[in-house]
C-alpha cells in the first residue's frame, strides 16, 4: 500500500513564481523515504501541501488511500508533521503542547496522557514537562515538536530538517529514535540538508530541483550511479606535493594523507598500482563521508547545465 | 485567564476609576438623566464598554499570537472544521468578556445599589455582544500583519464608537443632528437594549437592538468562517 501519492502537484504563488510543477511522487508504507533538494526547490511547499498548511494550485494528494481534499479529516489523521521552524507556543508548557496537540486530533484526554508520557520519556523531555517551553535548549525544542507529532499516532511521520542547527550527539540519539520509529511501522518522511543523514538512515530517495523530481530511485541505486568515489589514504612517509597519477583527482591534504577521486571505471587495484610504482606506502584507508552529497551535486548540477 | 495580572486586573483598576470619578464624584452635580441617578445610569454603559473591549481584545491578541508564533498550525494540520476553530476563539472571548463584565458589576455594586428590571434581556445582549465583538477581534486577527494592526482598530475605531455610543449620556441630550447621526452607531442599540435590562427603559427599539446584533453576527461570523476555511491570512 502506498504511504503517499502526489500526482501532478502544482504549485503558483500569487507573485507568478510557479514552486511546483508537476511533482509526482509516491511512498511505500513503512517507507523511510528521504526528499532531497537545495535551497528553494520546493522541499518544504511540497511538505506544506501535503500537511494543509500551503494550499495547493492543482494536483492531487492522497495519503494510505485518502483524499486529501474529499478524504481530509481520514487523510489528516494518517500524518504527524516536524515543522523546520520552531511552531509551538512559547509561553506554553512542554506537556500541554502535547496534551493540546492530542485534544485537537480528538485523542481521549486519559490515553493522551500516556502517550504524551512515553514520548517524553523516550525524547528525554519528561522531567521537562512542566518547563516553558522557550526556556528549552534548540535540540530539546526539536525534540518536543517529534513528540507532538507522533502523539496522535500517525501512521505517516513527516520531518523537515529534523536535525537543523542540533550537535551531533542530539542528532545522532535522534536517528536512532527515528530508525526504531520506523522498524515499528512509522512510514517516515525525511528532508534534509545533511545528506550523510538521508545515505544512513534512509531506504528510497527523491530529489527536487525547480519544483520537479528529477530522480525517485532506492538509497543503494541511487550509490550504484556514482561514477568515482572519494577515498582518504594515510601514507608511511611524509610528501611535499601531491603525486600526479594519470586519470586519478589527487589532493594533498597533510604531508600525511591524501584525498583520491577514484574514477569506477580504474578502480582501486590500479590506483594502488600507480602509488607503488611512484614509491608511496599507504597504511590506511577510508572512503569519504558524503557520497550521497557528491551524486546530488552531479545530479543537480547535470540538470541545470542541460537547462 | 492565567495571566490575570493582565487581563483580570486592568479592568478593576480603570472601572474602580469610573464609578468614582463619574458617579461618585462627578454624579451628583449632575443630576438624573431620564429619571435615574447618573450613577445608576452609567453602570449598564460601562458594563458593556468592559465586555466588548475584553471580548473583542481576547480573540484578537490570542489569534494574532497563534499567527505569529506560527502554532496556528498546530489547529491547520489537524482534522479540525474551520468552525471549530472559530468556535473555539470566539467562545475564549465570549467567557473573557462576560467574566470581566461581572467583575465590573461587582465593583459598580460597591458604589451604588445595582438592579435589574430585566435580568434575562441583559444577560442576552451581554452574551450577544460578546459573541460580535469576538468574532470582529477574529477577523481583525486574520487580516493583521503585526501588533500595530491589532491596535489600531480597537483604538481608531472601537473606542470612538463605544463612548459615542451612549454609555455617559442619553442621545435625547445630543443637540439635533448628533442625535440621528448616533442612531447609525450599532453599539448604541447594544448599549441602550441592555441598558433597558437595568432601567426598563431605552433611548431605541429593542426589536431593531436585537435584529442588528444578530444580523451581524451572521453576517461577521459567516465571513471569520469563510476566511478561515481558505486559510485566508494563515495559509501560504
Amino acid at each position: 500500500m502506498l504511504a503517499l501519492r502526489l500526482k501532478n502537484l502544482r504549485k503558483v504563488y500569487d507573485n507568478g513564481f510557479e514552486a511546483l510543477r508537476g511533482i509526482e511522487l509516491e511512498v511505500e508504507q513503512g517507507d523511510f523515504f528521504a526528499l532531497l533538494g537545495p535551497n528553494g526547490a520546493g522541499k518544504s511547499t511540497t511538505i506544506g501541501i501535503i500537511a494543509s498548511l500551503v494550499k495547493k494550485t492543482s494536483g492531487t494528494v492522497e495519503v494510505f488511500g485518502y483524499d486529501l481534499d474529499r478524504q481530509w479529516e481520514q487523510a489528516k489523521s494518517c500524518i504527524g508533521l516536524v515543522p523546520q521552524e520552531i511552531n509551538f507556543n512559547q509561553f506554553e508548557k512542554v506537556g500541554q503542547i502535547v496534551l493540546n496537540q492530542a485534544g485537537y486530533y480528538g485523542v481521549p484526554s486519559g490515553l493522551a496522557r500516556v502517550r504524551a508520557e512515553k514520548w517524553l520519556k523516550q525524547l528525554e523531555l519528561w522531567d521537562r514537562r512542566d518547563q516553558v517551553s522557550r526556556r528549552l535548549s534548540g535540540g530539546m525544542k526539536r525534540r518536543l515538536m517529534i513528540a507532538r507529532a507522533l502523539v496522535h499516532a500517525p501512521k505517516l511521520l513527516i520531518l523537515d530538517e529534523p536535525t537543523a542547527g542540533v550537535d551531533i550527539e542530539v542528532r545522532r540519539s535522534m536517528w536512532a529514535f527515528l530508525r526504531r520509529l520506523n522498524q515499528e511501522g512509522t512510514t517516515i518522511i525525511l528532508t534534509t540538508h545533511y545528506l550523510e543523514e538521508a545515505e544512513q538512515l534512509c531506504r528510497h530517495v527523491a530529489i527536487i530541483d525547480r519544483g520537479q523530481i528529477i530522480e525517485s530511485t532506492s538509497m543503494s541505486a541511487l550509490l550504484d550511479k556514482l561514477d568515482s568515489d572519494t577515498f582518504c589514504l594515510d601514507l608511511r612517509q611524509p610528501l611535499m606535493a601531491a603525486p600526479e597519477i594519470s586519470g586519478f583527482a589527487v589532493e594533498l591534504v597533510e604531508p600525511r594523507a591524501l584525498r583520491v577521486e577514484v574514477p569506477r571505471l580504474l578502480g582501486l587495484n590500479t590506483l594502488f598500482a600507480e602509488l607503488s610504482a611512484q614509491g608511496i606506502e599507504v597504511i590506511g584507508l577510508r572512503p569519504q563521508e558524503g557520497r550521497l552529497e557528491q551524486l546530488f551535486f552531479q545530479r543537480v548540477r547535470g540538470k541545470k547545465e542541460a537547462a | 485567564m492565567r495571566i490575570w495580572p493582565q487581563t483580570l486586573l486592568p479592568p478593576v483598576v480603570t472601572t474602580s476609576l469610573y464609578f468614582l470619578i463619574f458617579g461618585a464624584l462627578m454624579g451628583p452635580k449632575i443630576g438624573t438623566v431620564r429619571g435615574v441617578e447618573y450613577i445608576d445610569y452609567i453602570v449598564p454603559g460601562i458594563v458593556l464598554m468592559a465586555v466588548i473591549n475584553h471580548s473583542y481584545a481576547n480573540v484578537v491578541s490570542s489569534f494574532f499570537s497563534a499567527k505569529f508564533q506560527r502554532h496556528i498550525e498546530e489547529m491547520l494540520i489537524a482534522p479540525m472544521p474551520s468552525w471549530v476553530i472559530l468556535a473555539g476563539y470566539v467562545t475564549a472571548g465570549v467567557a473573557r468578556g462576560i467574566v470581566i463584565g461581572g467583575i465590573v458589576l461587582l465593583i459598580a455594586c460597591l458604589f451604588t445599589e445595582v438592579r435589574f428590571a430585566y435580568p434575562g434581556l441583559a444577560a442576552a445582549m451581554a452574551i450577544l455582544t460578546a459573541l460580535l465583538f469576538s468574532v470582529a477581534g477574529l477577523i481583525n486577527a486574520v487580516f493583521a500583519n503585526s501588533f500595530d494592526d491589532i491596535s489600531i482598530i480597537p483604538n481608531f475605531i472601537l473606542t470612538p464608537l463605544v463612548y459615542l455610543g451612549g454609555v455617559f449620556y442619553s442621545v435625547d441630550m445630543l443637540p439635533s443632528p448628533w442625535a440621528r447621526v448616533s442612531l447609525a452607531n450599532p453599539i448604541l442599540y447594544m448599549i441602550e437594549a441592555f441598558r433597558f435590562g437595568f432601567l426598563g427603559a431605552a433611548d431605541v427599539d429593542l426589536a431593531s437592538a436585537f435584529f442588528i446584533v444578530g444580523g451581524l453576527i451572521l453576517v461577521l461570523g459567516g465571513w471569520a468562517w469563510l476566511l478561515l476555511s481558505h486559510g485566508v491570512g494563515i495559509k501560504h
